[in-house]
């Protein structure tokens, strides 16, 4: 799949998903079960996404390196309730600047 | 209440909210259009997402694991979609609200997102929370866009991504998007568990599919837990929590 391709699609379903909330009957999706799935899938996906981007190098293999120490920055800074680009931003310098002294 | 025009000062009221919400959530669409474009998407792939998609959290997935190379290309699809799901939710609570039909309907269907679904839940009376709905999806849709560009062009004359650190700035980002539905200790052994599967299992699987994998791990939890209680309401309108479009869940779960 093209990164085009790709890009359309996930687009167009995006909008098929927001779009299905205006016509489906309510009832098809009230109910405690479909709530408790719909709150825990992001959790799982973004804890997911976290895990990978931080502890993942080349072919997946488990790398230890200064990612993770900026994603420690960013935590302490979310601890501290700094808004999110403040968050962001901590952790990309924290990772430029340990890789000027060296790290990986 | 409904058919009652709305006074001048809970207008002002609700559009300020509004307004203090799109700024806020605008002002890091700058750091999603400069992933992007570090992550491999050209400019426009970048601003097609936030014009087409719209939606942060999917958005920030899908360059997530777009990084990794095409061969990621069905994954960030799929996770973007899955990430999606709840923006259907939202638009059950809306629709109720809002009452539209046509070419309005389509209109409000692509504005619903977090943002606007809190904001538009959240006021008390029907005509507030219209406004509410679509000053907040309009506003965040104009920032996002306005500063996704701008980081796209800034991210593209930057080179090496690693150097600036923008690699980290990426699993910050997801940081930043989970850190307010940590609420409950469930949520917190939901997210544990995900993030160990996914790193298990990454070495063995293409890029982006660890992360799908991991997230069935969300769906047995919500099976089997006992009661895994509103993990996905972050307080709203405040603007001081990070919240991307499609990011955080409605202060209210129900109108």
């Amino acid at each position: 799949m093209s990164t085009w391709t790709a890009v359309l699609t996930a687009s167009v379903l995006a909008f098929v998903l927001k779009y299905l909330g205006y016509v489906v009957p309510a009832r098809w999706l009230d109910g405690e079960r479909t709530t408790r799935v719909t709150s825990a899938l992001p959790i799982a996906l973004l804890a997911a996404l976290v895990a990978v981007q931080t502890f993942t190098g080349t072919g997946g293999a488990f790398v230890l390196d200064a990612r993770a120490a900026a994603v420690g920055v960013a935590l302490v800074a979310l601890a501290l309730r700094a808004p999110f680009i403040v968050v962001v931003v901590l952790a990309a310098v924290t990772a430029a600047l340990l890789r000027l002294a060296g790290m990986s | 209440m409904t058919a009652a025009a709305l006074e001048p000062q809970r207008r002002r009221q609700v559009l300020r909210q509004a307004a203090s919400v799109a700024v806020a959530t605008g002002a890091y669409g700058i750091s999603f259009g400069a992933l992007s474009v570090a992550a491999g998407l050209d400019i426009w792939q970048t601003q097609v997402l936030s014009l087409l998609l719209f939606s942060g959290g999917s958005q920030f997935a899908f360059v997530g694991i777009m990084a990794g190379g095409p061969t990621g290309a069905v994954a960030a699809v799929a996770t973007s979609t899955l990430l999606g799901v709840r923006n259907g939710l939202y638009g059950l609570q809306v629709a109720r609200l809002l009452e539209v039909r046509g070419l309005r309907r389509l209109l409000a269907a692509q504005l619903t997102i977090d943002e606007s679904t809190a904001v538009g839940v959240a006021q008390p009376e029907a005509r507030a929370g219209r406004l509410g709905f679509w000053a907040t999806g309009g506003g965040v849709f104009v920032c996002w866009n306005a500063m996704t560009l701008l980081g796209a062009v800034v991210g593209d004359q930057l080179g090496d991504p690693r150097t600036y650190g923008l690699d980290a700035a990426a699993a910050a980002a997801f940081c930043g998007l989970l850190w307010p539905r940590l609420k409950s200790r469930d949520a917190f052994a939901i997210a544990v568990v995900a993030g160990v599967i996914a790193v298990v299992i990454a070495p063995h699987a293409p890029a982006g599919v660890p992360v799908l994998v991991a997230a069935f791990a969300a769906l047995i939890a919500a099976f089997w837990g006992n009661a895994h209680r509103d993990p996905a309401a972050p307080h709203h309108g405040d603007g001081e929590d990070g919240a991307a479009p499609g990011t955080t869940g409605p202060r209210e779960a129900r109108p």
